[in-house]
Parts: C-alpha cells; sequence; structure tokens
C-alpha cells in the first residue's frame, strides 16, 4: 500500500488538486466561522431574551425557547434538509452555500444559546439581588456583573463546540456544497488512495481546528481571570 | 428628611405567605431594630422594600407619597433612596473593592468619577479598608467583605440604610468589626432598619425595637420595653430564650 501511496504522492500534490482542497478547505472554514460567530451573536441574544421577566416579553421568551429547544433536539441533516428543501418549494432558490449558511447558523445559535444561558445561570442569584437593588437595568447587571463572571463559565464549552462544529460542517457536502470532506470522497473517486486522501484531510482539519483550541486557551486565559469564590 | 410607613403588608414566596399584615413605622432618624425567630418574615420586609419581592398587597409609603411597586418608575425612584447591605455581603466578584464601591454611583446615578472616587476613598477608610481598594473580595475576610459592603452602600448617598442580618455569616470575632462602623452611622444620625440577633447591639443602637413571629409584628416598642418588660407571651419566650445563652 504505501509504496503505491509514494507513486501518488507527485500527481496527487498537483496544482489543480490543491486549489480544489484549499476551496474545500476555505468553505469549510467559511461555514464555521461564519457559523461560530453569527451564532455566538443570535445565541447572547435568545440566551438574554430567556433572562427578561416583563410579561409583555413573553411571546419573544417562547419563541426563544422554542428556537433553543428545537434546533438542538433535531439532528443537523435534517436541519439542512429542511432549509434545503424550503429554498427549494419557496422558489427562493437560494445558493447551497447560502442553504448551508442558513442551516449552520440556525444550529450554532441554538447550540451557543444553551451554552451562553447556562453561563449567565452559573453566577450566583445573589449578584443579580445587589446589582437590583441598587438599580441596575438587566442589561446593566448582565454588562457589568453577569457576563464578566460567566465567561470562565462560557469558554470551554464554547470552543468545544466550535472543534466539534468544524467537523460537523462536513454534513454539508450531503446537499452538494463542495467542503473538506466532500472534496476527500471525489479525489479518493479519481483513484487516489483512501489513505493518502483522508490522512491529508485529517492534517487539514487538525490545522484548522488546533489554532482554534489554543485561541480558545488564550482567552480562556486572558478574559475569564475574573476572580471568583 | 425621610419618614418611612409600612401598613398592612403582605407578601409570599409563591403558595407560602411570609408577611401577614406588617404595619411598621420609622421616622427620619429612627433606627428600628427587628428582631424574632428564623423564618419570622424580618428579611423579607428588606426584600419586599427594595423591591426585589413584590408585595401581594399593603402599603408602603416614604415621605407620604405611596409606592406603586408595580411601576417600573416609583420602583427606580424608592431604589434611589434606600440601600441594603445583606448577610452574604453580595460583593460583584469581579470587581475591585474600590470598583464594587463606585460602580453603581458612576455608572447608574451618573455621578462624576473623580467625586465618587474621593468619597468612595474616604468610606473606606472610615470602615477601615483605605488600603484595600485594590483588592477583590475573594482575598479579603468575611468581615472585611461586610465592610466594603456597607462603605458600598453608603456610596449611593441612601436615605435609608437597611441592614439584612449582616453579621450572621461572620466569625464571632469579626462581628465586633462590623457593628463597629454601624455605630459610626447611628451617632450621625443615618435612618436605618436592622435585621439582627445581635441582641445586645440593637439594644444599644436601636430607638424602636419590632418583635416579629409567624410574619406579623407580635409588639414594638423602646428597647427597654422590649427587653425589659415584653407583654407579649411570645415576646417574652424569645427574649428569655435569647438573653439566656
Amino acid at each position: 500500500m504505501w509504496d503505491r501511496v509514494f507513486s501518488e504522492l507527485p500527481a496527487f500534490f498537483g496544482y489543480y488538486n490543491m486549489l480544489f482542497l484549499t476551496k474545500a478547505a476555505l468553505a469549510t472554514i467559511c461555514l464555521s466561522a461564519i457559523g461560530s460567530v453569527t451564532g455566538l451573536i443570535s445565541g447572547f441574544g435568545l440566551a438574554l431574551v430567556r433572562l427578561t421577566r416583563a410579561r409583555w416579553l413573553a411571546p419573544a421568551r417562547w419563541l426563544a425557547l422554542l428556537l433553543t429547544e428545537l434546533f438542538r433536539r433535531v439532528p443537523f441533516l435534517v436541519t439542512l434538509m429542511l432549509v434545503f428543501f424550503i429554498s427549494q418549494l419557496s422558489g427562493l432558490d437560494l445558493p447551497l452555500f447560502v442553504v448551508a449558511l442558513i442551516a449552520v447558523f440556525l444550529i450554532a445559535s441554538a447550540y451557543l444559546a444553551e451554552i451562553i444561558r447556562s453561563g449567565l445561570e452559573s453566577v450566583h442569584k445573589n449578584q443579580w439581588d445587589a446589582a437590583t437593588a441598587m438599580n441596575f437595568s438587566l442589561f446593566e447587571t448582565v454588562r457589568y456583573v453577569i457576563v464578566p463572571q460567566a465567561w470562565r463559565v462560557i469558554l470551554p464549552p464554547a470552543f468545544g463546540f466550535f472543534v466539534l462544529f468544524i467537523k460537523d460542517t462536513a454534513l454539508a457536502s450531503q446537499i452538494g456544497v463542495i467542503e473538506l470532506t466532500f472534496a476527500g470522497k471525489v479525489l479518493n473517486n479519481k483513484g487516489f488512495p483512501a489513505a493518502l486522501v483522508f490522512g491529508t484531510l485529517l492534517l487539514i482539519y487538525f490545522l484548522i481546528s488546533y489554532p482554534l483550541t489554543r485561541f480558545g486557551t488564550h482567552l480562556e486565559a486572558r478574559l475569564a481571570k475574573t476572580r471568583h469564590r | 428628611m425621610p419618614r418611612l410607613d409600612i401598613v398592612d403588608l403582605k407578601a409570599a414566596y409563591g403558595a407560602t405567605p411570609v408577611l401577614d399584615g406588617i404595619t411598621l413605622h420609622v421616622g427620619s432618624g429612627e433606627i428600628l431594630g427587628l428582631i424574632g425567630p428564623s423564618g419570622s418574615g424580618k428579611s423579607t420586609i428588606l426584600r419586599v422594600l427594595v423591591g426585589l419581592l413584590k408585595p401581594a398587597s399593603g402599603v408602603v409609603r416614604l415621605d407620604g407619597a405611596t409606592i406603586d411597586y408595580a411601576s417600573a418608575r416609583d420602583v427606580r425612584q424608592m431604589r434611589d433612596r434606600f440601600a441594603i447591605v445583606f448577610q452574604q455581603y453580595n460583593l460583584f466578584q469581579n470587581m475591585t473593592v474600590l470598583d464594587n464601591t463606585t460602580i453603581a454611583p458612576i455608572r447608574i446615578k451618573k455621578r462624576l468619577r473623580a467625586d465618587v472616587e474621593e468619597e468612595a476613598r474616604r468610606l473606606l477608610s472610615m470602615v477601615g479598608l483605605g488600603d484595600k481598594l485594590a483588592a477583590y473580595p475573594d482575598e479579603l475576610s468575611g468581615g472585611q467583605q461586610q465592610r466594603v459592603a456597607i462603605a458600598r452602600a453608603l456610596a449611593l448617598k441612601p436615605e435609608i440604610l437597611l441592614l439584612d442580618e449582616i453579621t450572621a455569616a461572620l466569625d464571632p470575632e469579626l462581628v465586633s468589626e462590623v457593628l463597629d462602623a454601624i455605630r459610626v452611622l447611628a451617632r450621625d444620625g443615618m435612618t436605618m432598619l436592622i435585621v439582627s440577633h445581635e441582641m445586645g447591639f440593637i439594644r444599644e443602637v436601636a430607638s424602636k425595637v419590632a418583635f416579629m413571629a409567624g410574619g406579623k409584628v407580635v409588639e414594638i416598642g423602646t428597647p427597654k420595653q422590649i427587653f425589659d418588660a415584653p407583654q407579649e407571651v411570645r415576646t417574652r419566650e424569645f427574649v428569655s430564650k435569647i438573653l439566656r445563652h
């Protein structure tokens, strides 16, 4: 097997294959990065909505709960197909990459909303009491008191999720988006040895996720140094 | 000059009633001591006053004006005049001693940072913590944290100070340092409601004492009346039990 791998090396690492793999890697990076960033923002919004108490915001709380629970329970693939068919049937006919983007956004929002909510709720209730009694609004309390203490609880599972998410975006290949895993299958089908193709994929996935993990550790050290008993 | 009237106040935690028709009057410069067994509703009164628990019925008047606890505006205005110190100190764990003391006056009351910090330094020195400005709460002892909490409450320039069992979580040897800080305020004529199990202290600083049991005020009078000549059986039992040890 190894002599075949070696003999195919020059052809495999040819210009067009590399271009193909680079594009596919960029698709994977874009899907995960855009999904994670937009998901982080909307997840934060969803978590905040669920912290409100005002009666007139009850429908918003209900909606936030529904979205969070729904997209955490439905498999990624089903969400992807759902967005895909809605796009087809509604006549919008969005590009496949946009369909995949919407799906990763929905999934990331739901998961991150839950991670952020549990982080916010981990801060002791007496911190809320003190802030409320001193006339802090909900948002002032969250901004000055709760979030600075919640980071340390939010960051580790959030970065764990980001790393899982990079791999999960492989499912976008099911609707025909050419990302890393899909590109690997194509090259494998062209006759390149599986060990070579998927070995290369493994390396690329690692190269994408390792710096992310390092960045997470760095952020934890910086942001989460908040003192807490 | 603040005057606080509480009339027939009722409140419940869910289905459990905790305050069953409380009537209390606190005049300007008066110090009302609230005593009674655990679960009698003493702390709940303070929580209701600052709007951490919505009253079920009854009236709270500040200088004759009724506070509508359903109105966000009323609650904001009321909280501007009260400050509360909690049993568990409730210092913000993510902030230094100085930031804990200055954040609300600067961010919420929008006072000038320089003025607020100067005032905070003065208050923190007054409670004996002038050298701990940059420390975080978890680097301090319970007594020190509670003194920070007192300085933080005073930095709000409250008209009425509410103290919720502020020595209950402290080791015995730390109690006096906290009570000393309150004695200074009492001398300066601060209007206060003090929930406490420190009977000697209540007797010393309070102008009036209310004995509570089962969500009701059983008896109210001067410290001398309550501690030396209680009229009600339950007060007598409580006081004799407390004073025996």
